[in-house]
């Protein structure tokens, strides 16, 4: 059983691990890459519907995970899937839910469920597989923390710093890879495929713990940081925007959602929080100085106030054409990118990798080191 | 990027009659890019050769050609209208093969046409193989091996160095016509030596196959700025190795992991650009390999096609409109979504459900025809169902084919179970069927997937169905077991069938326990925003979606998959009716199945359900919305036949009184209706028993025309002449009993038969139009050309059809459309049939006198009176002709005789100022273009030789040569007039089909002998229909043939718009 904050309540069958788990409620229209969302730290803190009723169809397999587990607190959906099919596949999807702890549950009017969000806004709700005492999960609900004003760094980032080489975390660093540019990644709860990405561009990629400070990630030498994507409302990390500020006059930065709002905060904007926010897989994105729309993947809850930007830093490029939303920035004098999207997608398309080269690009320039990209990426 | 100023008058060509592989979802796209374009402020020229299509009525276009859709016809339109740019990615294949022949005869250039949607250099390269495989290297993509022959020597070289299976393609050709699996060196010699003949170009490709890997489609849409978006993913059930028409598929796509998904995205991104479609759509087929994810480019279209119609209509996003609007220079971005109306198109829609469809085959029609499926489609029509779970939208579609599939079938026995598995390795219709008996008989679905190749994801769901079926056998009603079974799709006939109940007990029993559906609806971002125009499906979750609304509603019933006998005319009829009472206040909810048609599109009705049309699904709408009415008369038989439910559900019907929906239908009421009425009837006996159809046929005496009680487009009918004759069908045909009686009626010979369609009010009656058919009764009346005005009939006689027409209506109680069929023999006129609903010729009458009879009967069924209405007089100032379209070049082996049975898929329209001209633009419409020289075959029976002799002069005299085999050659010489005689097939040779290879003979005149030289007729029959050449069956026929040929002579055919007053 679901129970909302505010009394509602919806019930379904539960499968994967009996238990209960209180969280915000969040709706993503993606209609595949369940896998890599349920594994996306991002949504710590949060409970995940989805749009797409059927879940599970093409199983679970070892590479779709974008961090070492299940970082979602639960999962809702219509249709579980417990017989998938796929070539890729090792598992089903409640098999894992099972394996980390996470709690789901099938059968629910998921489509009740997000029009209900998307009229009051995304809500705190416990998810019990173990339950069906409406009004014990409802003041669960209620008495968990709101997502407001949560710093949600500290619990998903790594412990330890590691090396990303071509096949995943590696605790040492191929002798090969000593020519590449660093570049160093804070970790707020990143996803592997920026990682991935990095490396495509042909970086060598060193990922931190995210209050490493900004004096010893300067004295690893990195011809690049990227401030990565995470959980929770940006405001409260104090330390994070510290070092966004820091870092940002230092060396060729990009910021990718979490770390964008980070990067917005440092230059003096102010961040707030959306009714329901933007998490799918078909957001367009428009970049207003050529008219080129993206179809993006988007994870945010909240946003950089557009408007509070002090004037004269950033170029606003990046706007999102359903709702005009600033999606992306450019700094006029620093090599700093800041995107809100996710260029690295997993889920979603691949139409905004451009971050990336514009990003290894900006350290070649300044770092005169040559990046040789691994593969070729989306056209465009 | 603002719309294009430069462009201001653009001529859009449509797909012409409906062929199978090229059906109504043309009419639906270029209905949608006319209604766009003129939006848009454009001037629309359209020209379509098919008086069916919603797109021909005058209100879409601002000239409107009904005109052959071949170059010269083009050309002249261009010529009389000098448009600025042509539209051809909205017609099929069939306009963009007019684009690219226009464009290379130098007809475009000449009068500075510009082509947009899709250029020539982007057509072609789509179209030819090898251009397209070039293409598709040069980026990096893997297309399947292959190489090109135009000799079978050459093929057969290829076939020994790819390794057989092989696939054989034909370039330039629709629904993979010419194309074929060949699994060994004689079956390749055959199949490419058909497929040459049917490509245009003389060349055919011979590739890897791929039969067994997964299918997948993309809709992708790309505008001038570079923007492209994928609209929808679709996933076909049936693996590789069946074309994608006569494939069950799904949408999304269900079995690909992102990763795969976004790798197949990323292809279509290069390819639509490498293509260089600069704005436009196009759908790309790919292949995976199940066990490797491999991957190949199939094919791409660059134009809409029925998977762009099925795609709008699974995703809620018009590709057809948008499509258009980018021709014209509008980007993604600029372009609203209509129906969030604030999130601009340049986005990809997010399905929060799923749609499975299913075609609908008509081999019941076409006996001797191979039923296995390969990649030559097959189907005549589809239905989509769209579900929260894919069980419950696979027995949606199951039960929306109006096949009976609101019952699950049984579990196979045994014994059945191993010849299944037999019959389950080769596609065939049947197979959904197949795989449900052989799960239900407790089958793997990892095993059956073995054996099919169809994954066993689709076969688990399926397994869900039938392992809740299992738990219903054993069950009495339990309210939590019938929510569930609700849930997963099952119909209330199937439960009453388990539960011993009737099906209107089930339904009361259930509403009673709160097990009632909801209405969700289609909104393209998966409820992420509010949807402004949504449309909607039912199914059993919590919250119900539609909106309160105080005007009036009306419910009109569509016509469900197209069928051989029921399709677009009526869909025609629905649209025509949901525009008029939208425009009267009224709002109006349209349900449908069929995702080709332009009903289902979500603007058209006030809002549309996307539902089975069965008792079941209709009477859920009518809780939900409480209409004041439900139009059954609109959607053919289909909603017909509901309305006895209905109308036993209470539920009002408006129009015809449902009493006299059942007089008509009725043959005992009915025939003494007539004879009260004083009107004749051929005198006709319902039989209950074999013995008693013989007893009856007998006392009628032959010929007697016999059908079963229950028909639709004539099936099973046939005109039997002798007692052999009616043995053998009552053996083959009919199972002859109280509940399924036989009818017989004395067939009248060599009668003419008129059909009439009008408008009544209960009151009074306004005639559409008396049509003439050309062919004599007996041959269905859907498949025989009719002419407006009647050519031969004498005033005496059209009076009496129009009081007869009349005295009917008025007894009946009509109150909407009414079709009446007449047969006149001597001046003596019978009353055949007469139907209170709308009937296949309503759009061909409408168009023929501009009379809109279909709106006229919307607003007479919501209670307006003709004489307040005071409709327009139908106008006959010009000779329409209404010719069908044969799909016998589709079905090999099947006899292109026509009969009471109807076979034709679609029909076209020739108008001018005279019968000859008008017939002979029917004919070039229909794809067979009377001669304008050369050789005419004749082979006719001694009845007929009189009625030729003159025709046959006058041939002569217009400068043809004869031919004919023996009897009939010297019948003509012993009249004077000059013959070739040639051997009949199994005389010697060379014969008369040998003439026919050679192209010595240009027209075919051949009135069955019967039985006796019944093969060497089939044979003729055949060969003239694989080569393309005309055959006429009947004198009638072949008379009108003959001034069509005449006016011919008389100088080019000139082009004439709808629009234009005389």
């Amino acid at each position: 059983m679901l129970a909302l904050e505010d009394g509602r309540v919806f019930r379904g069958e539960g499968f994967g691990a009996l238990t209960e788990m209180t969280g915000e409620v969040v709706f993503n229209t993606a209609m595949t890459g369940y896998q890599e969302v349920l594994s996306d730290p991002s949504y710590c803190g949060q409970i995940l519907t989805f749009t797409y009723p059927l879940i599970g169809n093409y199983g679970v397999n070892a590479d779709d995970m974008e961090s070492e587990r299940l970082r979602a607190q639960g999962l809702v959906c219509r249709d579980v899937c417990d017989t998938p099919s796929n070539y890729r596949s090792q598992g089903t999807l409640p098999d894992l839910l099972l394996e980390h702890g996470v709690p789901g549950i099938t059968g629910v009017d998921t489509r009740a469920l997000v029009r209900h969000l998307r009229e009051r806004g995304t809500m705190r709700a416990c998810l019990s597989t173990t339950r069906t005492e409406p009004d014990a999960l409802i003041d669960l609900a209620r008495s968990s923390p709101r997502m407001e004003g949560l710093a949600l760094a500290d619990v998903v980032t790594c412990v330890e710093p590691y090396w990303w080489n071509d096949t995943g975390p590696s605790e040492g660093e191929a002798v090969a890879d000593r020519a590449k540019p660093l570049c160093v990644v804070f970790d707020f709860g990143v996803k592997y495929n920026i990682l991935r990405r990095l490396r495509a561009e042909g970086f060598r990629v060193r990922v931190v713990p995210a209050r490493t400070s900004v004096r010893d990630v300067l004295a690893l030498g990195p011809d690049g940081v990227l401030l990565s994507n995470g959980p929770g409302d940006p405001e409260p990390l104090d330390f994070a925007i510290a070092a966004a500020r820091e870092v940002a006059h230092a060396v060729p930065t990009l910021g990718i959602c979490l770390g964008h709002q980070l990067l917005g905060l440092a230059f003096g904007a102010r961040t707030s929080k959306f009714r329901f926010g933007h998490r799918g897989a078909n957001h367009p994105v428009i970049d207003r100085r050529t008219g080129v729309v993206e179809v993006s993947s988007q994870n945010h809850g909240f946003m950089v106030d557009a408007e509070t930007l002090p004037p004269g830093q950033f170029d606003l490029t990046h706007f999102s054409a359903n709702d005009g939303t600033l999606e992306g920035m450019v700094h006029r004098t620093l090599p700093v990118l800041s995107c809100q999207y996710h260029p690295e997608a997993a889920p979603g398309p691949h139409d905004s990798r451009h971050w990336f080269r514009a990003f290894s690009k900006s350290v070649a320039a300044r770092s005169g080191k040559k990046l040789v990209p691994l593969q070729v990426g989306a056209p465009r | 990027m603002p719309k294009r100023t430069d462009v201001k008058k653009i001529l859009v060509l449509g797909a012409g009659p409906i062929v199978i592989g090229q059906a109504c979802e043309f009419d639906y796209s270029g209905t949608q890019g006319c209604r766009a374009l003129k939006q848009l402020g454009y001037e629309v020229v359209l020209h379509n050769s098919n008086p069916a299509t919603i797109m021909t009525d005058p209100e879409f276009a601002d000239r409107t050609y009904i005109e052959p859709l071949l170059p010269e016809f083009v050309e002249r339109i261009i010529e009389k209208e000098k448009p600025d740019a042509l539209l051809p990615t909205l017609g099929g294949q069939t306009a963009l093969n007019l684009a690219v022949a226009l464009s290379h005869s130098g007809v475009l250039a000449k009068h500075r046409v510009e082509l947009i949607g899709a250029s020539l250099e982007a057509i072609e390269t789509a179209e030819d193989r090898d251009l397209f495989k070039q293409c598709m290297e040069k980026e990096g993509l893997l297309l399947p091996r292959s190489g090109y022959a135009t000799s079978v020597a050459d093929a057969v070289a290829l076939g020994e160095q790819l390794g057989y299976p092989l696939v054989i393609r034909s370039s330039f050709t629709l629904g993979g016509q010419g194309s074929g699996i060949v699994r060994d060196r004689r079956a390749l010699r055959e199949a490419v030596r058909i497929g040459i003949a049917a490509s245009p170009n003389g060349s055919i490709m011979i590739e890897e196959c791929l039969v067994g890997w997964k299918e997948f489609e993309l809709e992708v849409m790309r505008d001038r700025m570079d923007n492209v978006v994928i609209v929808c993913s679709i996933e076909n059930f049936d693996p590789m190795g069946v074309h994608t028409g006569d494939s069950i598929t799904v949408a999304p796509a269900q079995t690909l992991t992102d990763r795969c998904y976004q790798e197949m995205r990323d292809a279509s991104l290069r390819i639509i650009r490498a293509i260089k479609i600069e704005a436009g759509g196009c759908n790309i087929q790919f292949g995976v390999h199940p066990d490797t994810g491999e991957m190949r480019i199939i094919e791409m279209n660059p134009r809409v096609s029925r998977s762009s119609a099925l795609a709008s209509k699974a995703t809620g996003f018009p590709i057809a409109k948008i499509a258009a609007m980018l021709a014209v220079g509008l980007t993604l971005d600029e372009i609203p979504n209509d129906i969030t109306r604030k999130t601009p198109a340049c986005f990809e829609p997010s399905l929060d459900y799923c749609v499975v469809k299913i075609p609908r085959w008509a081999f019941e029609k076409f006996r001797r025809a191979d039923r296995l499926l390969g990649t030559k489609m097959k189907s005549v029509g589809e239905v989509m169902a769209i579900g929260r779970t894919m069980p419950e939208a696979i027995l949606k579609g199951w039960r929306s084919l109006e096949m009976g599939g609101d019952l699950l079938p049984g579990a196979a026995s045994p014994e059945q179970l191993e010849e299944l598995k037999m019959s389950l390795r080769e596609p065939h219709p049947d197979r959904l069927r197949d795989l449900f008996r052989a799960l239900a008989a407790g089958e793997a679905p990892s095993d059956l997937s073995v054996l099919t190749g169809i994954d066993p994801w689709f076969l688990n769901q399926m397994r869900r169905i039938t392992s809740f079926d299992a738990l219903l056998m054993d069950a009495g009603w339990d309210d939590a077991l019938v929510r569930e079974g609700k849930r997963l799709g099952f119909s209330d006939r199937h439960l009453a069938f388990r539960f011993g109940m009737t099906e209107p007990d089930v339904r009361a029993r259930r509403k009673s326990a709160g097990i009632v559906p909801v209405m969700k609806a289609v909104d393209t971002c998966g409820a992420e925003f509010e949807a402004e125009t949504p449309y909607f499906y039912s199914t059993y979750e919590e919250e119900s979606e539609v909106p309160a609304s105080t005007r009036p509603r009306v419910l009109i019933l569509g016509s469900g998959p197209n069928r051989i006998g029921q399709g677009l005319e009526f869909d025609y009829c629905c649209v025509q009716a949901a525009l008029e009472l939208k425009s009267r206040g009224y709002d109006v909810l349209m349900c449908n199945s069929n995702p080709e048609t332009v009903s289902t599109d979500y603007d058209v009705s006030t809002r549309l359900y996307f539902e089975p049309l069965t008792a079941e699904d209709v009477l859920n709408i009518v809780d939900v919305e409480q209409p004041i009415g439900v139009i059954v008369q609109l959607g053919g038989q289909t909603p017909l036949k509901l309305a006895k439910a209905l109308h036993a559900a209470g539920v009002p019907l408006l129009g015809t009184p449902y009493d006299g929906l059942d007089l008509a239908e009725n043959r005992g009421r009915f025939r003494d209706l007539v004879k009260e009425l004083g009107l004749s009837q051929p005198e006709s006996r319902i039989a209950s028993t074999q013995e008693q159809a013989i007893e009856y046929a007998e006392q009628l005496g032959y010929p007697v025309l016999v059908r079963p009680s229950y028909v639709l487009g004539g099936r099973g009918m046939r005109i039997v002449y002798t007692r052999i004759e009616l043995d053998d069908w009552l053996a083959r045909e009919a199972l002859v009993s109280e509940d399924e009686p036989v009818l017989i009626d004395k067939f009248l010979e060599g009668a003419l038969e008129v059909d009439v369609d009008a408008v009544a009010d209960g009151e009074s009656v306004m005639l559409g139009a008396v049509m003439e058919h050309i062919e004599e009764a007996g041959v269905h009346s859907g498949d025989s050309t009719c002419v407006i005005p009647p050519f031969t009939l004498g005033d005496s006689v059209v009076h009496e059809v129009r009081e007869s027409t009349a005295k009917l209506a008025r007894a009946l109680g009509v109150k909407g459309l009414m079709n009446v069929q007449f047969a006149v023999r001597h001046g003596e006129v019978f009353v055949l049939e007469a139907n209170p609903r709308a009937s296949r010729t309503v759009p061909f009458v409408s168009k023929a006198v501009g009379v809109p009879l279909a709106r006229l009967a919307a607003r007479v069924m919501v209670g307006e009176r003709l004489s307040d209405i005071r409709p327009p007089e139908p106008d006959v100032s010009m000779v329409s002709v209404k010719k069908p379209v044969l799909p016998f070049s589709r079905f090999p082996g099947e006899d292109a005789l026509l009969g009471p049975e109807m076979k034709s898929t679609g029909e076209v329209m020739g108008r001018d100022l005279d019968f000859g001209r008008a017939l002979a633009k029917a004919h070039l419409g229909s794809g067979e273009p009377l001669p304008h020289a050369g050789n005419v075959c004749l082979s006719l029976r001694d009845d007929d030789k009189r009625a030729i002799t003159f025709m046959a002069m006058k041939l002569v005299e217009l400068g043809y040569g004869l031919v004919a085999t023996r009897g009939t050659a010297r019948f003509l010489k012993r009249n004077g007039i000059a013959v070739r005689e040639v051997f009949k097939v199994h005389e010697g040779r060379p014969h008369v089909v040998d003439l026919m290879e050679n192209g010595e003979i240009q027209l075919v005149l051949n009135t069955p002998l019967g039985r006796a030289s019944e093969y060497d007729e089939k044979a003729i029959r055949e060969r003239a229909v694989a080569l393309g050449i005309p055959v006429i069956t009947t004198v009638a026929g072949a008379i009108a043939a003959v001034s069509g040929m005449e006016a011919l002579t008389r100088g080019p055919l000139g082009v004439t718009a709808l629009q234009e007053a005389l």
